[in-house]
């Protein structure tokens, strides 16, 4: 919401506080301020100027050097290249070092060796536009033959030392102005010398001046313009409708700040209003909150019409078909309407509102809405058909053009005011073309009505057209205010002499609004508030607003739809009492249980481990592509392509929730792939969803730890051994690792499921080469899934102290030849089984193939620990292990000492 | 045989003096001193010697021993600090040269924030709740008293999964504000961080999927002092202790009064300036006490209870800790800058 501060002081005197102030104050008070536009920040030192002498530009063909008043004791010479203007016109002068809308500096300058000493200005360099803010000021050109340039200067169509007399076409002839003159600087008296004689024409075209070449037309004593010689622009490369703006603007002299001039000279404040407040989005309701903010008097205006007799009730009929979605509706009626613009204080105004102004009628519903928050529309009563206007929903088929000139396919359920036979507005959004304003309309009806907000806001999302009128509405507006707004709009009717207001309103109200009441409990509102505010602070403040207080009784205002409870009360005494003033407190709602839950923790210790294993965290989106399940090679039946879908996504790339988190990690690995990094190693703890179908339509959202990997130090061993350091790190033991050939995500020989017990923790390996391929990656890829909620039941006891070994181990090194097929997990395994009780460690140490292996069989090298906690362990005693190791290792594996 | 040991003695001593390792010094130990070293060899002669004399070559014999033995030892602990200095020269390194890496993973850096945002709150005694992304309508929208016909509501902005919106993936962290009241009951004291997902283009600003952290505090007595005591603690634990804030009216469907946060600009102390757009401050969240309605939805009378709820935009947090311009690189997760943090 736009605010110019100027129409605000209609309202509330606020007196001079500055804009920086008044927003801040505002702010606090719950009217949150945006920004605030200083306007005639932007045009600086341009001044209103009469020019009091024209003279051509001594060396150029279309230039005129103009001495021009500008209030001052000598006149300032300025050079121009207009054609449009004359002596005695007033215009807007920048003056050298001014400032121009965008920016635009001018200074003075020689042009062609002319002094100019600043810049006559148009419209638009003002920021203006003649249809909209001065229609006065459109510009004629008359074709003026000494500008003539021939588009092929092989064949002119009109010689280039043609002289008064000469024909042109038909009866129009080449004549010279001798001399030119203007009561009212609109039409202009010319006097020609049509080779033949003299012949008096007037012309509304600005750019004739005394010594030009017209063609006139001796039939219809009429001089011509590029339209009636058919010419094209080029062919008069300066007799443009453009040019430099005449003022004719009421008390206007020489030397005003043309800031002033265009209403320019306010500060406009732009308002961010929350859904709650619409009665905020009108002067009237802003002004009400600057009252209380700054503890000044609303003035209030209630509107006086004169009337011309009649009765509108004999004229017209109003009905409501469906009361819900129309509780009131009140309309009046004004003839023999004069369209026209309307004065510059209003299209000041609504332009400095950011509304553009139209027509008087057009601009006085705008006005209104704007300062009353009520939006209106005016019909051309000639065009309601049989005087009788129906608000009802559409009918089946029905459509309608609206005032943007689209048509319109209208639905069952879309509210829509109606004569006899067809539509002519969508309730609240906007108008139809059958019933618009034009130039000729001559009776007019205002409608001032008020719609369901929701049912407004549902019509103008489907017909894709949110307008100011829909905006407010769809808010919930106060039904008290139509009649006053319409009232409003008649006042303003008579003031402008836009027509006559024919006596009565209709006002039929569908659905009477109760007011509401609440109870005025000042120890609730402190308690709420943990304030110790008077209740004859809350009582003023109330008041102020518009509340109305018999004894406890607090009556809501109509315009304050959101309030009902005592915590609404609460929050508009806090507005005034002010947020900041309220103490600072602390330690409510303390409750037993603290500190990060379980869980918590081993999340946290879960990430920190991955950390330690040099894998960084990434965030990954929770929705995927069906296709990512393809990707990632996953059967056609998997269970999970059972995916939760989202019916209305951005696209097909984020439609499902994944069920795995395999296809985030890998397209992140491929992302860095892409990015040519080298050595790359994330981890994410995240979610998959997978459907409860207990009816609530919810979902399991299980927790995934994946790791992912790829580069130069990167094997299977070394994914591995991040995931048994996570897996240690939370104290799980027990860990088995089996091959896993089955899942077509992995390479089929390098890949692993992870079991503790009989919970199987998940899955490690290769990324399969195919799967590699599928997202343009030719290196090999690792990844581990972890499901987070088996990690967690997995999670072994606190450990407790193992007293320190007192005697010293005995260590021996074994190898020995088995079959290739044999793992080095069942090796060990085996050993386990066979030693007597001395065995204290298995290590690993070599794997050995070739040389004096025979053929599929391989040599393994494990270091075995030994030690009784009682005595020093005798060799003897060590080797008896060793050997029931190595027997079993010989008879259940085969695998004999090398 | 006098002149003899004296010769000895100053062949041997220059001897050792000139030594310049372990095995020279021992070359000249086995010269002079040795079973067939030259002094020994001069000793055998002694049996030729009178009585009378015996006794002092004897006595001058076991000195010039000594005298050569002494300078051995000194010689090799010169020596032996001399190889010593050699052996450390050899070995000096170029301290310059990078170490070995131990490489160790980084936390992204929007969950660095949050941590430390569950840390503050953690010692102020609140809990942390874990919730459904997957939630329905109803716990998203209509228990927290938002009108049936609410914008948000809208299929343009919000992603559902059913036909009849009766279920969607979560638009805010508020959902939790009605699930810890109904699981839990009250009192209560607890924050909710987690993602959230509106219907937003990915760009510099949004994202269809983002952080929210939801804190709600309800007990009996629970007032907006309470509210404004608790944030701008919080806030100037995460902004530092010399931070303003000012709290403004706002609206919001779940609470009233509703407010939002704002602190001043660090940049230009309040002056306005192009990080503020001007403005002077910087908004950082949104809050307010929670609607009698919504407390009466989660069957807790508004009269005997009442509490506030507040909404932290986490990504905001983090980008503007770590002056990150772009919202895409949140969920890029290009290693480059996850290693930065």
């Amino acid at each position: 919401m736009k605010l110019s501060r100027k129409w605000l002081n209609e309202f509330v005197d606020i007196g001079a506080v500055s804009d920086r102030a008044f927003a801040e104050a505002m702010t606090l008070s719950g009217s949150k301020v945006e920004v605030t536009e200083v306007l005639n920040e932007s045009l600086k030192n341009v001044v209103a100027g009469r020019i009091v002498k024209m003279e051509k530009h001594p060396d150029s063909d279309h230039m005129w050097v103009c001495q021009l008043d500008v209030g001052e004791d000598a006149p300032v010479q300025i050079v121009t290249g207009a054609w449009n203007i004359h002596e005695g016109n007033l215009v807007p002068v920048a003056r050298h070092n001014s400032l121009l809308p965008g920016g635009v500096k001018i200074t003075k300058g020689k042009l062609r060796g002319i002094l100019s000493n600043g810049m006559l200005c148009s419209l638009k360099e003002l920021g203006l536009t003649a249809e909209h803010d001065y229609p006065y000021a459109t510009i004629k050109a008359a074709a003026l033959l000494n500008d003539y340039k021939p588009l092929d200067p092989e064949k002119p169509s009109i010689p280039a030392d043609v002289q008064p007399g000469h024909k042109i076409y038909g009866k129009v002839v080449a004549a010279r102005v001798t001399a030119v003159s203007s009561d009212d600087g609109i039409l202009w008296a010319c006097a020609l010398d049509t080779g033949s004689g003299m012949a008096a024409a007037s012309t509304d075209c600005a750019n004739v001046h005394e010594g030009d070449l017209v063609a006139y037309d001796t039939g219809k004593n009429h001089i011509c313009t590029l339209e009636d010689l058919r010419a094209d622009q080029k062919e008069f490369p300066h007799c443009i409708p453009d040019g430099i703006w005449v003022l004719h603007e009421e008390g206007v002299k020489p030397g005003d700040d043309m800031a002033a001039v265009i209403g320019a000279d306010d500060h406009v404040v732009e308002f961010e209003i929350t859904p709650n407040r619409p009665d905020c989005l009108s002067v009237i309701g802003l002004a009400r909150e600057a009252a209380v903010t700054f503890g000044k008097d609303l003035k209030l205006h209630t509107p006086e019409i004169q009337g011309c007799g009649g009765n509108i009730s004999e004229l017209v009929d109003i009905e409501i078909e469906d009361a819900d979605l129309c509780p009131r509706y009140t309309a009046r009626l004004v003839k023999n309407v004069k369209i026209q613009p309307s004065p510059a204080w209003m299209r000041e105004r609504l332009r400095n509102s950011g509304v553009r102004p139209i027509n008087n009628i057009v601009d006085i519903t705008n006005y209104v809405m704007l300062e009353y928050g009520q939006p209106m529309h005016a019909f051309d009563f000639s065009c309601v058909e049989g005087g009788k206007i129906i608000v009802r929903t559409a009918r089946e088929g029905e459509t309608i053009q609206t005032l943007d000139g689209n048509e319109r396919k209208l639905t069952t359920n879309m509210l829509c005011i109606c004569d006899e036979h067809k539509p002519v507005c969508v309730a609240g959004v906007m108008g139809g073309a059958n019933s618009e304003i034009i130039g000729d309309t001559a009776m007019v009806l205002f409608e001032s009505a008020n719609f369901n907000g929701a049912s407004v806001r549902r019509t103008a999302t489907a017909l894709n057209m949110r307008t100011e009128a829909s905006a407010r509405y769809e808010k919930g507006l106060d039904p008290m205010n139509t009649m006053k707004a319409v009232q409003r709009a008649c006042e303003l009717v008579e003031l402008l002499g836009a027509g006559e207001v024919v006596d009565g309103v209709m006002d039929v109200i569908a659905k009477d609004a109760w007011p509401v009441t609440v109870k005025l409990e000042p120890e609730k509102v402190n308690g709420l508030l943990g304030t110790d505010v008077p209740e004859s602070e809350m009582r003023r403040i109330l008041t102020d607003l518009g509340f109305e207080l018999e004894g406890d009784d607090i009556l809501v205002p109509s315009w304050r739809g959101d309030v009902e409870h005592y915590s609404d009360i609460a929050e508009e005494v806090a507005r005034f009492y002010g947020y900041n003033n309220i103490p600072d407190t602390l330690n409510a709602g303390m409750n037993q249980r603290r500190g990060f839950s379980p869980v918590q923790k081993a999340e946290n210790l879960l990430g920190a481990l991955c950390r330690s294993a040099g894998y960084n965290e990434i965030i990954t989106y929770s929705f995927i592509s069906p296709t990512y399940y393809d990707k990632i090679d996953l059967p056609k039946d998997s269970p999970l392509r059972d995916s939760l879908k989202i019916l209305n996504p951005l696209g097909e790339d984020t439609s499902i929730m994944r069920t795995t988190t395999l296809p985030s990690m890998l397209e992140i690995l491929a992302r860095n792939y892409n990015f040519r990094n080298k050595s790359v190693k994330l981890y994410e703890l995240g979610r998959t969803y997978f459907a409860k179908n207990d009816g609530s339509g919810m979902a399991n959202e299980p927790k995934v730890l994946s790791l992912g990997a790829f580069g130069p130090d990167m094997d299977f061993f070394a994914l591995k051994g991040a995931v048994e350091t996570v897996l240690e790190g939370l104290r799980i033991s027990g860990v088995r690792y089996e091959a896993e050939k089955e899942n077509p995500s992995y390479h089929p020989g390098r890949c692993a499921k992870v079991w503790c017990g009989d919970t199987l923790l998940g899955v490690l390996g290769q990324i399969h080469p195919h799967v590699a391929a599928n997202y343009g990656v030719d290196c090999e890829l690792y990844a581990a899934e972890l499901r987070f909620d088996a990690l967690y039941e997995s999670i072994g006891p606190e450990p407790v102290y193992q007293p320190l070994p007192k005697f010293p181990a005995v260590t021996r090194d074994i190898a020995v030849v088995c079959d290739q097929a044999v793992t080095v997990g069942a090796l060990e395994a085996c050993i386990r089984k066979g030693a007597k009780g001395l065995l204290k460690d298995v290590a690993l140490f070599d794997i050995y193939t070739g040389t004096g292996i025979p053929a599929g069989k391989k040599s393994v090298a494990f270091n075995l620990t030994l030690r009784a906690d009682d005595r020093n362990l005798t060799a003897q005693e060590a080797d008896e292990d060793v050997k029931s190791i190595l027997d079993l290792l010989k008879t259940e594996l085969d695998a004999v000492l090398r | 045989m006098k002149e003899q040991l004296e010769a000895i003695r100053k062949q041997a001593l220059e001897a050792v003096a000139d030594t310049q390792t372990g095995a020279d010094l021992e070359a000249v130990r086995v010269q002079y001193l040795g079973k067939k070293g030259e002094l020994t060899a001069v000793l055998k002669q002694m049996g030729k010697l009178s009585p009378e004399e015996r006794p002092v070559m004897g006595q001058l014999a076991n000195e010039v021993r000594a005298a050569v033995e002494a300078a051995i030892e000194a010689q090799s602990a010169v020596l032996a600090e001399k190889a010593l200095a050699a052996k450390l020269e050899a070995e000096t390194v170029d301290v310059t040269i990078p170490g070995k890496e131990v490489e160790i993973g980084h936390k992204h850096p929007m969950y660095t924030a949050l941590d430390e945002f569950k840390e503050i709150f953690i010692n102020m005694g609140f809990e942390i709740f874990d919730g459904p992304e997957i939630e329905q309508e109803d716990y998203n929208f209509t228990k927290l008293n938002t009108p049936a016909d609410h914008p948000a509501r809208e299929w343009s902005d919000t992603f559902y999964l059913t036909e009849d919106s009766s279920v969607l993936l979560r638009t805010q962290t508020s959902p939790m504000q009605i699930r810890a009241m109904e699981e839990h009951g009250v009192p209560i004291r607890m924050i909710s961080p987690g993602r959230v997902y509106r219907k937003d283009e990915v760009d510099a600003t949004h994202s269809p999927m983002f952080h929210q952290i939801e804190g709600l505090v309800v007990d009996k007595g629970v007032t907006m002092a309470d509210l404004k005591g608790t944030l701008n603690a919080v806030i100037r634990e995460i902004y530092g202790s010399g931070t303003k804030t000012r709290f403004r009216p706002h609206h919001f469907p779940f609470t009233e009064p509703s407010c939002e946060v704002d602190i001043q600009c660090h940049k230009c102390g309040g002056k306005g300036c192009p990080t503020c757009k001007g403005e002077g401050w910087i908004e950082v969240l949104g809050a307010g006490m929670v609607h009698p309605k919504v407390l009466r939805n989660c069957g807790i009378d508004p009269d005997v209870y009442s509490g506030f709820a507040f909404g932290f935009g986490l990504e905001r947090m983090a980008m503007g800790r770590f002056k990150i311009s772009d919202l895409r690189l949140i969920f890029e997760n290009d290693i480059r800058f996850l290693e930065q943090f």
